[in-house]
């Protein structure tokens, strides 16, 4: 089975030297990012070891609702993270961020189970859980990016969008340019990455499947869908916030 | 249906637990030209946005043509009711598309497409002293009289039945202005029912413009 070489935790320790380099050009440039850098690899390094214990238990889960239920915690957690960085936020922002997320990642994810990649049973968290990861990451980043761009755009073209609805322009028809915007925003870093995927960058699935011995004509396959269905997310979220 | 186009009900307007005025009252009829004053801070701008549906009214009711303002479709009332904003904000684009803007609204559908009205227009700019060139001007470009000149066509295209006027003058020389009255009259004498209010600081401009006051005291 163990056909690609095992991590020890000295090699670990060795890559995490690595991020030194970045500490000292932090220090010798005046960035004053030291701070982070430091907190963000270590709790990476903390989330991803911890992960990979409960993804073990994870993965032996026979029911369901359990598995359900952990889908359920992911996407609580992206909702909460699309909204943490954002500039402005408003009443209710987090029930929006999350249904958006939620909703739009369960049609995904429900797609790919039952009619694409036909799972057996649906809930196998092997394959659940790892896939809605993703899906879920690209969600937050396009959730995240449109939603500041779109409370930006709302503050900042105020009075044109009032002066529509003063002439009885419907909500939508008066904001109709600032969620054109936000929705756009929300899809440029994700078809940039499109744009060079294969050539520039390989995804990080396919990678693992391919270091962990499975064939790359075998894992573009699981990566191609991946894409193409998470790709649609960031414009389900959006065009819920609207209302 | 009654012959009040509008009715304000014991209205009042809270600020931060601070009320602005309350306990309003007023019936405008068909036609009435009305001139909201009081001095500065007194809430003039605030009466007229809650009057368009902009702001909501902490107490009290507002009927238009006998119908409550909650059994409105809003969009659809202010069609009707109509704010023209003291420092207006166009879209990015020429005058001219800001005014085909306007047909591109689903409440402005049934009206006769925009080149039918264009010569409406001209007869509308050349009363303001302005010839045809006014409508390749650029948003950016225009002044705050011309900004006002541009949202005002805007508005007279829309045909509402009440407009709201905040201090639509402020920011014309006294020919522009008087130009602007002219076109005030003609708009309304189109349709006897047409009506309005208009605050102003100039108080000969609202002898010239208005029958009727309503007072804002500061409470």
């Amino acid at each position: 089975m163990t056909a690609y070489v095992l991590i020890d935790n000295g090699q670990l320790a060795l890559a995490a030297m690595l991020i030194l380099i970045n500490l000292i050009l932090s220090i010798v440039l005046q960035l004053r990012l030291e701070k982070q850098l430091w907190i963000a690899s270590v709790r990476m390094t903390v989330q991803l070891l911890l992960v990979g214990y409960i993804l073990k238990w994870i993965f032996t889960l026979q029911s369901p609702l359990l598995v359900l239920a952990v889908t359920l915690v992911m996407a609580l957690l992206a909702g909460q993270s699309a909204i943490a960085r954002t500039k402005r936020s408003y009443r209710g922002m987090f029930w929006n961020s999350f249904v958006s997320i939620f909703a739009s990642s369960a049609l995904m994810i429900g797609a790919i189970v039952t009619g694409i990649i036909r799972v057996e049973p649906w809930y196998n968290p092997q394959y659940i859980i790892p896939m809605l990861g993703m899906i879920l990451g690209n969600a937050l980043t396009g959730t995240s990016l449109a939603l500041d761009r779109f409370t930006e755009d709302l503050t900042v073209r105020r009075d044109q969008i009032e002066s529509l609805l003063a002439i009885g322009a419907t909500r939508w028809e008066a904001a109709q340019q600032t969620i054109q915007e936000a929705v756009r925003t929300g899809m440029i870093p994700t078809i940039n990455q499109m744009m060079v995927m294969g050539t520039v960058s390989l995804p990080g699935m396919m990678t693992g499947q391919i270091i962990a011995g499975a064939n790359p004509t075998d894992a573009v396959r699981y990566q191609i869908v991946l894409i193409l269905r998470s790709r649609q997310e960031p414009d389900l979220p959006r065009s819920e916030l609207c209302y | 249906m009654g012959t009040n186009l509008l009715v304000i009900q014991n209205v009042g307007r809270q600020i931060q637990g601070k009320w602005i005025w309350k306990h309003l009252n007023f019936e405008l009829h068909p036609g009435e030209r009305c001139a909201i004053v009081g001095e500065a801070g007194a809430g003039k701008t605030l009466l007229l946005r809650a009057i368009a549906a902009l702001d909501p009214i902490q107490s009290g009711s507002i009927q238009f043509q006998g119908k409550g303002l909650s059994d409105w479709f809003v969009p659809r009332y202010r069609t009707q009711v109509l704010y023209l904003h003291q420092r207006p904000a166009l879209l990015e684009g020429t005058v001219e598309q800001n005014l085909k803007a306007v047909y591109k609204l689903s409440m402005y559908r049934t009206l006769k497409p925009y080149p039918e009205q264009r010569s409406r227009i001209l007869e509308y700019l050349s009363i303001l002293g302005r010839s045809e060139d006014f409508l390749d001007l650029p948003y950016h470009a225009l002044s705050g009289g011309e900004a006002q000149i541009a949202a005002f066509l805007r508005a007279l295209l829309c045909s509402p039945s009440i407009l709201l006027f905040d201090e639509p003058t402020a920011s014309l020389d006294a020919r522009t202005e008087q130009q602007f009255e002219s076109l005030v009259r003609l708009w309304q004498q189109e349709d006897p029912i047409r009506s309005y209010f208009w605050t102003s600081h100039n108080p000969e401009q609202l002898e010239r413009m208005t029958d009727r006051r309503l007072i804002l005291k500061r409470l």
